[in-house]
This record gives C-alpha cells, structure tokens and sequence, in this order.
C-alpha cells in the first residue's frame, strides 16, 4: 500500500525587539548567565508584565505579510505547567483570542506552487535556557521573556521537502519583513512538528506524532523524512502507531519517545489578570499595514522596470531584503544600476558566502561601492584593479579613492610612461611583434599583456594597446 | 502614661504637625515607636520583623531632609508594611515558610512612593499566610492577637497592620485587601481601613494573591490619615498594566469635608443586614446610619440581588488566580528547598512542607476548577456571575451614591473558633468580598464597641475612582461619633 | 453545567491535582483535603441556578485596554543580586536537580 504524509507544522519565532516582552531587560544574545534579569522576567514575588508594544506591532506585521486576518480583540492567558525553564511556572501565552487568525503562505513544489493555510499566529513569552553538569542542572534566565510569535500551520504539508520550503519561505518573508533576524544558530527560529501517515488518497487522518524542539531546517527535514519512513514500515508490517511526542536524536538519526508524564497535558489556561486585552482599531492596523515592507516579488518587477535590470539580477538582489537595499542606496549614489549589480553578483555575494554573513556584516558601505563603479568608469583604474580594491573595501572598509592612493594604484594614463613600456615590451619579445606585424592580431593581446607586467598593472590597457600599435606600424 | 506611649499613639496628621514644629525630630519618633514595639509587642504579635536600624537610618535622612527644608508629606512617620509588600533588602516572607530566608532585591511602587514621601519603615507585619484567611491565624509564625481582647483574632489577612496601628506600636500601616483583608481587621480593632479601587494604587511590588482582586491599601488611626496616606501611594504606575491614570484626591479631602451629608443619598443594601448577624453588630452599625441621617444624608434601600452568590464566586476566581500565582514557589530562585534527587519530586516535597493547610486547600481547589473539563462550569460561569454582581451595584448607584453597611456580621471570634470550618470562615467575608469582585472602593470605620467592648466598623462603599466622595462622608461621620478609642495597653501582660 | 464528579473519588481528584499543583501530600492528608473540597463545591455549585447566557464575563474590574511599554531596554537586577536568594547556584546559574530532556 501506499502511504503518504500529513504534516503540521508549530514555529516559534523569536521577534526582533530591543527589549523583552514583559520587562525592560535587552534580548541581545551571547550575555553571560543571568546579566540580562530582573524582577518581573526572573518571576519575583510581586513583579508585573508590561506588555512591549513592539511585540504586538510585529506580530500583526507579520499577520498581514502573510494574508491573515488581525484580531480587533486579543488577550493573553496563563498556561500552567511547572519546569524549571519557567520563572513562574506559567506562561504567559495566547490561547483562545490570538492576534492573528487563518493567512497562508504558497510554496513551490514539483507539482507546481501550493498554498500552505495557517491556522493562527499568536504571542508569548520565551522560557529560560537549561544547562547541564554531570550532577546537576543549571538555569539561565537571560532568554526568559524574550518575545516569541507562535505561527502554527494547518496539516497542509505532505513531505519533508515541502515542509523545508514552507521554513524556507517563511524564513525569507519574516527576514524581509524585519520581523525576526531568522538567526537559526542563535535559535530565533524552533520547530515542533505534527505528523501522521495514511494510505494515498484516504481522507481519514492516522495516528500523529509530535517531534519537539528542532532547531535547524535541516533537523525538521532529517526528522520528517525519518520520522514518515518509520511509521509507514510499522503500518505496514502490520504495526499498530500511539499518539506521542518523541525527539530527534541528530547524532543516530532517529527519533525516540520522550520519557512520557503521566498526566495528559492540563495547561489550565484562564486569562492572565495582569495584562489588559489588546484592542486594535482600524487606523492602527492601516498605519501598520502602510509601513510594510515591499514584499520580494513586487520588488523585483520594479527592479527591472525602473533600474532596467535584467530579470535575473532582480531576482538574485531582491531575495534577501539588505541585499536589495544595499543596491538600491549605491545605484542611487551613482547612476549606474547595471554596474553595481554586476558588482554584488559576483564579489559581493562570493565574500556574503565565503564568511557566511549577511551584507550588512561587511565592512563595504554602498557609498563605497557606488564610487568605486565611477572610479572604473572614469578609467581611473582597470576592471581587474576594481576587484582587488573592492576585496579590500570588504575586508577593511574605507573609500576607494583611499585604498587607490596607498596602494598606488592610479591607472597610469601618462602616454610618455606608455610608449617606454610598449618599446620595452616589443624588444624583449622580437617573435610576437614579428608576428603582429605580418597580420597575426591575437599577438597584440600578449604584448598588452607584457606592458601590463612591466607597469604592474596600473598601464591604461587601451592606451597600451595604440601605442604598440603606432609603434609596430598598424594602426587602427 | 509615659511620653513615648503618647507619641506613638499620635496619628500620622499629629506626628507631621508635631515634626514641622520641630516639637521632636524624626529620630526621637522613630525611637519612641520602636520602644513601644519593645514593650507591647510581645503581648499582641503583630511584627514578623523589626529593622531598629534601618528605621532609624531613615529618620535620621528625614530630619536631613527636614533641615535642608524639605516639606514631604510623611517626611519622619513611622509606617509598618504588610509582610507581602516588597521592601529592598528587608525580608517579604508573606508569613510563610515557603518564603524563608527571601529578602526582596527590589521595591514595591507604594514602598518607592512612601520613601519619597519621607515616611520611616519600621518592619514587617503579621497576616494570614499570602494573605489568605480572615484571623491571622494562618500565619507560619504564630497569630497576632486583637489588642482589644487578647484572646481574639485581630481579623486578616491585615491582622498585624490592624492590631500594631490599634496598639499605638505604628503611626499607619499598609495592608492588602482581597477579599476584605484590611476592611475586616480594621473593623475587628477599632480603626481605619481603606480598600481603594482596583487599580487606583499599583500592585507592583505586592506579592500576589489574586491578581484581580488585590489592592492596596491603608489601615490608620483617621480617615484623616487614610486619606494622607492614599494621596501619597495612589497614581497611574508603568509597572502595573491594571494601574488606572486618573486624578488623585488630595492629602487634605478628609479635613476639609464639611460637618453635614446634606445632599449625599446613602443606600443600605438589604441583603447586607443578614440572617444570623450579631445583633450588637447591626445595632451599633444602624446606629451610624441614623447620624449619618442626623448630618442630612438621605437614607434609602436599596437591593443587590446576587450578594448570595458573592462567596461562591470569589473563591472560584480567587483561587484559581492564586493556583498560578503561587507556582513560582518551587526552589529554585528563592526561598524553602526540600532537595531531591529528581526535580518534580523536588518541587512537590519543597511545597508540601512551604505552604500551610489553607494556602493548599485553595490551591488545590483553584486547580481543580481550571483543570480539563471544568474550567466552564466553575471558572467562567463564576466570571459570568461576577458581571452580575457589578451590574448589581451599577444600578445601585443609580440610586444612590454611596452604600453603607456593616462590614463584617460578628465582632472578633475567638482564636481556634473558626480554624476547623473553612467554609464558615469564607462566609464571614461576604460583606467585603463584593466590592473587590466589582472593583470598587470602600471604607471601614469604627462605629461603637459591643457590650464586651469589642469594636465594630461601619463599612461605606463608593463607585469607582470615587474615593473623595468616600473619605468627605467618612470624615463627615468620624467627626459625629467622637474621638477615637484606644484599647488597653499591654505593657504588663507580657 | 457542573461536571460529574463521582464524589466517592474526590480524593482520587484531590491526588490528581495536587500532583498537577505539585503538591506532594502525605496519605493521610488526603481525606481532609477531599472532604473541605466537597463541601466547598456543594457551597460553589449554587451559581448553576443562575441563568447566565449571554453574559460577558468579568475578567478584569476596570475595562481598559492597550497598556503597553516602548521596546526600551532598561537596566535590571545585578547577577549578584538575582543569585542572592537562590538556594544553590553555580557559575552564574540557579542550580537543580539534573535535569533529564
Ligand atoms: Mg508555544
Ligand atoms: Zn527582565
């Protein structure tokens, strides 16, 4: 028989706020333990949350990003469990009133794009960070209410691939949108999955299991393409599937049950009395919806149609949202989009690449960029100078015309300077300008060549290339 | 009498008025009301812990303060704090073992406000443990006994606020009421307790019972001083989202209301003078009513038809409220640890030797009325009920503008009377319990003692953010009944 | 309505919650705890008389909406003074029993 998947996705998202949910500590990463708490995220008797405007203004952005409906009315609820990751063993959550409802998001499969529906986007804090010793645990607070958007999707995904495209989308609209930095080693992004095997065609749902807790797009595919092949076997040799949570053990490339609580989940969630509801009006949601990004494929036709780019290149530029900007600020600069393009196509995003960083990472300003194509364009230096400075200009910054001056590497235009290399070029090499002279063209390109060496490459290459002319008698 | 009981028996107005005159200085004060502590205290229970130093150091930056010409308003008053009021650096144990060892690295808003203010903190007061109880005989460390009759409660869960302000061994304190836990105790001893509307003074800081529900609030030998001490900690606060920004009654509402009640139309809500109410009770509680009707008010009835559900619906959310907001009490941030080897046994055993028996019973019972299946039917439905008890005063107030009433149906029970009868207990607040559920503010005033001289309170209750209409008529009525009575002193009876 | 509770098992339900409220109670605490809950919902399940269809609950005393922070970060509590009232703690962290996930 033949089986396939019904796959759910759960994705906790951590926004990108200055300050956490509830409270004024900062959510910058990498603090060392406990150096960003206080009272009320630490769960001090007697501390209140004040909600951080930011966290709701994100959330409905990224609501409206993704077609859902925003709730005019939202409030926030208590859910009880006790861990030691919790400061107050509730969390404060959303459960029956969240901010956003329905939305979906299309992905590409083989069979051609697909509409992946969501189910809700609510709001919630981020519990603490679990260490352990060989003995014992230990607890860092600095993570504890920082803002997280939960985004669960319907059952919608029916294979691991498509699962990793809709993170992927997700991940590149949410980047886009400024709503998250995406950061995946940083765990701004974690993943709980939902998924159950049928016979192809059936309508019925089997049995599910929950994965919890991936933290990398390549752990949820490993772990669907797993976690599906071993409950189509058990199926189909006859096995019989129980509704658990399991964990993916990256290291065998299993999954594995969770040790199971004996209780079944009882979050008893009732409204948080600390928190006022949320309440948004229309205006609000028209202001918000006016500072939205411009989404990645409008941005692209507009590449082309006001820059004159080439429908590749816009694609290439506009995928990543800093990427497009950084362009945009230095084809401003200079007037010449297809120049800079050409530029970041290939030596931008080669450096991008090779550190793993995103643009704003480098230490190339557009101002920087946008002068160096005038520089070149000026014929102040060569093509091949250009990229040499410009792997300067990422590695240390600064301006071209600085990097020119200390590495003197003004192109050399002085036609007295010229003619000495040219006729030293052609004395040292009688066979090739012999062979110029009887008519065989490619020649001149290695004696170009050889006045370039002897100028160490700062000779004007097409003022080389008349002089050598004049000099063997073939002009034009 | 010695001149030091005189001074600690000053009210906060006296202290302020003595201090400007430079009649005494902050330190003098302070040291006389710390002696005092020293010699009753013992016989009354009412402090968990007595900072000498801490209070002093603050007297001494008050007279500081005092010469540079500064004019604070409580500037060198000695005030006690509840024990579920966060102080930074002083112990905030809610009188419970739970909490042992917990010193608070932070200040509650109010305690910020009084230190701004000026007032001189002496210590931490005894209640009912995390507030919940109406005796202060749930605390972990022993009760507080009503200075009026030493073998009686003091009420709760304000109980050590109630008796120390009574006992001349504080200026004021501040309390918490949830369910009637500065109401009850002020009326139980013979003094002022003022529950201000829900949000009107910022809840940051207060260890939380139910969070809908608590506030809080003054206990004080006037209103005169109830209302000098709301005009000092009331006020919008960022730190609590439920704080409401809305104008503040000055310092001097109280002294300057006028004599009479002319004009003001006072309901007497029928369901409040119940069956079984002691009858010395209603006497002397009509008995204020009936001045009140000397001074010009227009007495009328007036009905609130779901009082009789109000118990029933306060435990419900009461306890389901403290369920959640007790479980950060689990040893590993503060407080008690019973270790274990495993961590969940290590939460249950941490908390079955924290928590005393009623702190348990409620959140066993909150609980189990959140968990799966019933939330509908006790916890929404309770909700629901609630809203039914608000419309109830809306429409009240439509008819009147302030309601009057006892505040509890007995004067002090006996120690031990009610320990083995929870519910009965929970019975006994249903006169203070409505106005929580419906956010109102209210006042309990002393109005008589019954024949064995144990006081009872006269309990006035105003619409929302109504506080200038409620101290000018308590004032108003205060003035009428003569001057204050004090219990007897205990200096011998260690 | 009021779910059925076999009340000859109350104290199976008082086990049951006080387990979820991580309450580890000796036996014998069990019946006293069972008995004050029957009372207490025989006193709570008179709010079933009440019709209450279409009645908003009160969730809050006062109806504001809105109260929100701006996204400042502000300074907190010191390690020293987070750490100062944990029962165990090491390198900076609040310490447990081992935790297993
Ligand atoms: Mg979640
Ligand atoms: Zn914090």
């Amino acid at each position: 028989m033949n089986h396939e998947a019904v796959i759910g996705l759960e994705i906790h998202v951590q926004l990108r706020t200055r300050s956490k949910i509830f409270c004024g500590c900062p959510t910058a990463y990498g603090a060392e333990p406990n150096r960003q708490v206080c009272p009320v995220c630490l769960g001090l008797p007697g501390a209140l949350p004040v909600l951080n405007e930011e966290a709701v203004r994100l959330t409905v952005m990224a609501g409206l990003l993704l077609g859902c409906q925003i709730r005019r009315f939202s409030k926030f609820d208590r859910k009880n469990y006790f861990y030691p990751d919790m400061p107050k063993n509730y969390q404060i959550s959303q459960y029956d009133l969240p901010l956003c409802v329905g939305g979906g998001l299309e992905i590409e499969t083989p069979a051609g794009p697909k509409t992946v529906r969501l189910r809700r986007i609510h709001l919630e804090e981020d519990v603490a960070k679990n260490l352990h010793f060989e003995q014992a645990s230990g607890v860092d607070f600095n993570r504890a209410g920082t803002p997280l958007m939960e985004i669960v999707t319907e059952p919608d995904l029916a294979s691991a691939d498509e699962a990793l495209a809709f993170l992927q989308a997700l991940k590149r609209i949410l980047h886009y949108g400024g709503i998250s930095d995406c950061n995946l080693e940083e765990g701004n992004v974690r993943c709980d999955v939902n998924v159950s095997v049928r016979p192809a065609g059936s309508a019925a749902l089997g049995v599910k299991t929950e994965i919890k807790n991936l933290n990398t797009f390549r752990g949820v595919h490993r772990a669907l393409t797993h976690e599906i092949r071993r409950q189509t076997e058990l199926l189909a040799g006859g096995g019989r599937l129980v509704q658990e949570t399991r964990r993916w053990n990256d290291e065998l490339g299993v999954t594995e049950p969770m040790r199971t609580k004996e209780e079944a989940h009882d979050y008893r969630y009732f409204p948080e009395p600390d928190l006022m509801p949320v309440v948004l009006d229309e205006a609000r949601i028209e202001q918000w919806r006016a500072a939205l990004p411009e989404l990645p494929a409008v941005r692209r036709a507009r590449f082309v149609a006001e820059y004159g780019l080439p429908d590749y290149d816009a694609e290439v530029l506009t995928a990543d949202r800093e990427v497009a900007d950084f362009f945009e600020a230095a084809a401003r600069r200079c007037g010449r989009p297809k120049a800079v393009s050409n530029w970041i196509m290939t030596e931008v995003l080669r450096a991008m690449g090779e550190r793993g960083v995103g643009i704003g990472a480098l230490r190339l300003t557009p101002d920087a960029l946008a002068e160096l194509v005038k520089v070149v364009d000026r014929g102040a230096i060569s093509a091949l100078r250009g990229k040499e400075i410009l792997a300067e200009l990422i590695e240390r910054g600064g301006r071209p015309a600085e990097v020119i001056e200390r590495r003197g590497l003004a192109q050399v235009s002085d036609e007295a300077a010229i003619e000495a290399w040219a006729a030293e070029a052609i004395a040292a090499h009688p066979g090739p300008a012999e062979e110029y002279r009887r008519g065989k063209a490619a020649a001149l390109q290695f004696l170009i060549g050889q006045v370039m060496k002897l100028s160490r490459g700062r000779a004007n290459p097409k003022l080389a290339g008349e002089a050598l002319r004049q000099r063997l008698g073939r002009a034009g | 009498m010695s001149r030091a009981a005189d001074v600690a028996g000053w009210t906060v107005a006296e202290a302020v008025e003595r201090l400007d005159a430079e009649e005494i200085s902050s330190v003098e004060l302070a040291q006389a009301v710390l002696e005092a502590i020293g010699r009753r205290d013992g016989a009354i229970g009412a402090y968990l812990h007595v900072d000498a130093d801490a209070a002093l150091a603050a007297a001494r930056a008050a007279d500081e303060r005092r010469s540079r010409g500064d004019r604070a308003p409580l500037l060198g008053v000695p005030i006690g704090l509840k024990d579920n009021i966060s102080e930074q650096g002083q112990p905030c144990g809610c009188a419970s073992r739970i909490l042992r060892g917990y010193r608070a690295p932070y200040d509650a808003t109010v305690v910020r406000r009084l230190r701004e203010a000026g007032a001189v903190l002496l210590g931490r007061l005894n209640m009912d443990e995390f507030a919940m109880g109406s005796s202060t005989e749930n605390s972990a460390f022993g009760p507080t006994r009503n200075p009026w009759d030493r073998t009686r409660v003091p009420g709760g869960s304000s109980g050590g606020a109630a008796a120390a302000v009574a006992a001349d061994i504080a200026l004021a304190a501040l309390g918490s009421d949830t369910g009637g836990s500065i109401r009850q105790p002020a009326s139980f001893c013979g003094c002022v307790g003022l529950k201000p509307t829900y949000g009107r003074v910022s809840r940051y800081g207060l260890v939380a019972f139910a969070s809908s529900l608590d506030q809080i609030g003054p206990l004080t030998k006037s209103v005169d001083d109830a209302a000098l001490l709301l005009s000092v900690i009331a006020g919008r606060d960022p730190m609590d989202s439920t704080s409401l920004d809305a104008p503040v009654p000055p310092a001097d509402v109280a002294r300057t209301a006028p004599d009479t009640l002319q004009g003001l139309r006072i309901g007497l809500p029928v369901e409040y003078f119940i069956p079984g109410m002691d009858a010395e009770v209603e006497a002397a509680v009509r008995a204020a009513i009936a001045r009140a009707a000397d001074l010009g008010a227009e007495v009328r009835e007036v009905r609130l038809p779901h009082t009789r559900y109000a118990v029933a619906v306060y435990y419900l959310v009461a306890t389901a409220e403290c369920s959640a907001n007790l479980a950060r009490y689990d040893g590993v941030r503060y407080g008690l640890r019973i270790p274990a080897e495993d961590v969940i046994e290590q939460y249950g055993r941490t908390r079955a030797a924290g928590f005393g028996p009623e702190v348990k019973r409620r959140i066993i019972l909150g609980t189990y009325t959140l968990s799966a299946g019933y939330y509908d039917a006790y916890y929404l439905r309770a909700q629901k009920v609630r809203t039914l008890i608000r419309r109830d005063f809306e429409a009240a107030y439509r008819e009147c503008d302030l309601l009057a009433a006892p505040v509890t149906p007995t004067p002090a029970f006996r120690l031990g009377e009610n320990v083995d009868d929870p519910l009965n207990m929970y019975l006994g607040d249903i006169l203070t319990i409505p106005a929580n559920l419906a956010g109102l503010c209210a006042i309990s005033l002393p109005a008589g003692r019954t024949a064995s001289g144990l006081p009872v309170g006269l309990q006035l209750i105003a619409p929302p953010l109504e506080e200038a209409r409620l101290l000018r008529a308590a004032a108003a009525l205060e003035r009428a009944m003569g001057p204050r009575e004090r219990p007897p002193r205990t200096e011998e009876a260690r | 309505m009021v779910p059925d509770h076999p009340t000859s098992d109350l104290a199976g339900e008082v086990r049951r919650v006080a387990h979820l409220a991580r309450l580890a109670l000796p036996d014998e605490e069990i019946p006293r705890f069972a008995r004050d809950l029957e009372r207490i919902l025989a006193h709570v399940r008179q709010l079933q008389e009440l019709d209450v269809e279409g009645v908003e609950p009160t969730a809050h005393a006062m109806p504001v909406t809105n109260v929100f922070r701006a996204d400042e970060p502000r300074p907190g509590l010191t390690r020293e003074d987070a750490l100062a009232n944990a029962p165990a703690s090491r390198a900076g962290l609040f310490l447990v029993p081992r935790i297993l996930e």
